[in-house]
């Protein structure tokens, strides 16, 4: 469903992905792992046509990134790591906007809305504010949102950031389901090692730019020699904690964090 | 169909945030009763006439510059927050999420024109005629995609609202008040006349003067000409910078 090959991004002098290849097969659940900085977000971006890789080949569902931007488009639905909502706007509202982007029909629209926000338990507080949900609401939300045009790949973004065990629970049991049910591939990234072991069944953790270990968790915990997917993990990418500059958009989500105190 | 739900967006919001519409009606209120009132004698005394006559079409314009730029460069904020990802991952072009969100902005800045306009009524503003208005309503419309346009480019070019002030105090206000909103052209120094005539919002506010009051500086091809010309520059520019934003 998903095939990487040779995948390179390079910005200026800096190598953030270096040389990638990968593959997801239809229906799986495939965690992406990595220390911060370590190139998720730019693969992510290159998979989701946010970004055009330097060099290298990319396909989903047969389709190219680059050249057919629109046609893959349509194939995945992506929940991102920042809350991506109109905070101005309903849920409902938001829904159907992101109905009206994708060309879905009124007549299905109107259906299809009301069966996913039922799924997500958002049914009855379709016509309220975001701004007045909390955050695993918008989450739910957004995964609603994300499946509204039936994708094939869901792509969730440090789904459960931020969220307490109760909701982190309750998505992951949204997304087995959707998983198991609707044959739908989701590939997922995050640093709760836990949520990789249980849910994944491929694993590929990339480090600097380059992927340096893939397989089952089972795989990674034989290779490094550890008792849990945590300890393997910290053996493969060193316990030195990582650098990285606050981007704009990060001062920006303190500022406003601060800003609603 | 996203153009359209991209423009419904813009109206949407515009006419949620209750405080920004007070807010961005007060100022053109402020500006009109107390220049308006206060400079009114002195303009009468030295022969220039009714000046809320005068003032009100520069106020409207006024009025309509802010909130256009003010619409165009709310997708700085998109871009902080993240909806503008949710906008870019879908199937369509960025041609049409430019054409939707600018149609939207420029539809909300002629709409606070016209409003602005009938505060100027109340507040003894007289027509010369309503056989213009529709080319009034044509200059507004002009004005607000015009801005909504200059707006976008910046925004597509800045990552964060640091730079927003400095855009307010050496671009926006520069723009309405040397744009002879306030006083008239005829008679001022030549430095002033020059600059005057590079900033696009004088063709506005003399093309508003000319279908409001029947009285106008540049003559109504001229305005109609270089505003109309200037609109779709800036709407070229504005998408192709757009087309370059990387996330």
């Amino acid at each position: 469903m998903i095939d990487v090959k040779k995948l390179t991004k390079k910005f200026d002098n800096f190598t953030a992905v270096d040389d990638i290849s990968f593959s997801v097969d239809k229906g799986t659940i495939f965690a992406f792992l990595g220390p911060n900085g370590a190139g998720k977000s730019t693969t992510i971006k290159m998979l989701t046509t946010l970004l055009n890789p330097t060099s290298g080949e990319i396909k989903l569902d047969g389709k190219d990134p680059v050249k057919e931007k629109n046609e893959v488009r349509k194939v995945f639905g992506i929940v991102f790591q920042d809350p991506s909502l109109d905070d101005e706007l309903t849920a409902y509202e938001n829904m159907e906007f992101h109905g009206a982007l994708y060309g879905i029909r009124k007549a299905e629209r109107t259906q299809k809305i009301e069966e996913i926000l039922k799924y997500v338990e958002l049914w009855n507080r379709k016509d309220e504010l975001v701004k007045h949900y909390s955050g695993g609401m918008k989450r739910r939300l957004e995964i609603a949102r994300g499946l509204l045009h039936h994708p094939k790949i869901l792509f969730l973004d440090e789904p459960t950031l931020g969220l307490d065990p109760q909701t982190r629970n309750h998505i992951w049991e949204y997304i087995k389901s959707l998983n198991e049910k609707e044959r739908i591939t989701v590939f997922f990234t995050t640093h709760y090692m836990e949520e990789a072991e249980q849910m994944a069944r491929k694993i590929a953790v990339i480090d600097h730019g380059k992927i340096i270990a893939q397989g089952t968790a089972e795989d990674l915990k034989k290779q490094t020699n550890t008792a849990s997917l945590e300890k393997a993990f910290l053996e493969l990418t060193g316990k030195e904690i990582r650098k990285e500059e606050a981007s704009t958009a990060e001062s920006m989500r303190m500022r406003r964090r601060m800003f609603r105190r | 169909m996203a153009i359209y739900i991209l423009w419904l967006r813009q109206i949407k919001r515009y006419y949620r945030s209750k405080s920004r519409i007070i807010g961005s009606l007060g100022q053109p209120l402020l500006f009109l009763l107390a220049f308006g009132f206060g400079f009114g004698p002195i303009f009468q005394r030295a022969g220039g006439g009714n000046y809320i006559q005068f003032l009100a079409p520069g106020i409207i314009a006024m009025s309509i510059l802010f909130l256009a730029i003010f619409s165009g460069i709310e997708i700085i904020w998109d871009k902080q927050f993240g909806f503008l990802k949710e906008t870019l991952v879908a199937p369509i072009s960025r041609l049409e999420i430019m054409i939707g969100r600018t149609l939207g902005g420029a539809t909300v800045a002629t709409a606070q024109g016209i409003i602005v306009l009938f505060i100027a009524y109340i507040a003894g503003f007289r027509l010369s005629g309503w056989a213009m208005f529709p080319f009034a309503l044509i200059f507004m419309a002009l004005i607000s995609l015009l801005f909504t346009a200059f707006g976008t480019a910046i925004a597509s070019v800045l990552d964060d609202m640091h730079g927003f002030q400095l855009i307010m105090n050496f671009l926006v206000m520069p723009l309405f008040f040397l744009s002879g909103a306030l006083f008239p052209l005829a008679g001022l120094p030549k430095t002033l006349v020059i600059i005057a005539e590079i900033d696009p919002l004088s063709y506005g506010v003399d093309g508003l003067r000319h279908t409001l009051i029947n009285a106008s500086h540049f003559g109504l091809p001229v305005d109609l000409g270089i505003l109309s010309a200037l609109t779709f520059l800036l709407l070229i520019l504005g998408s192709y910078l757009f087309s370059k934003i990387q996330i």
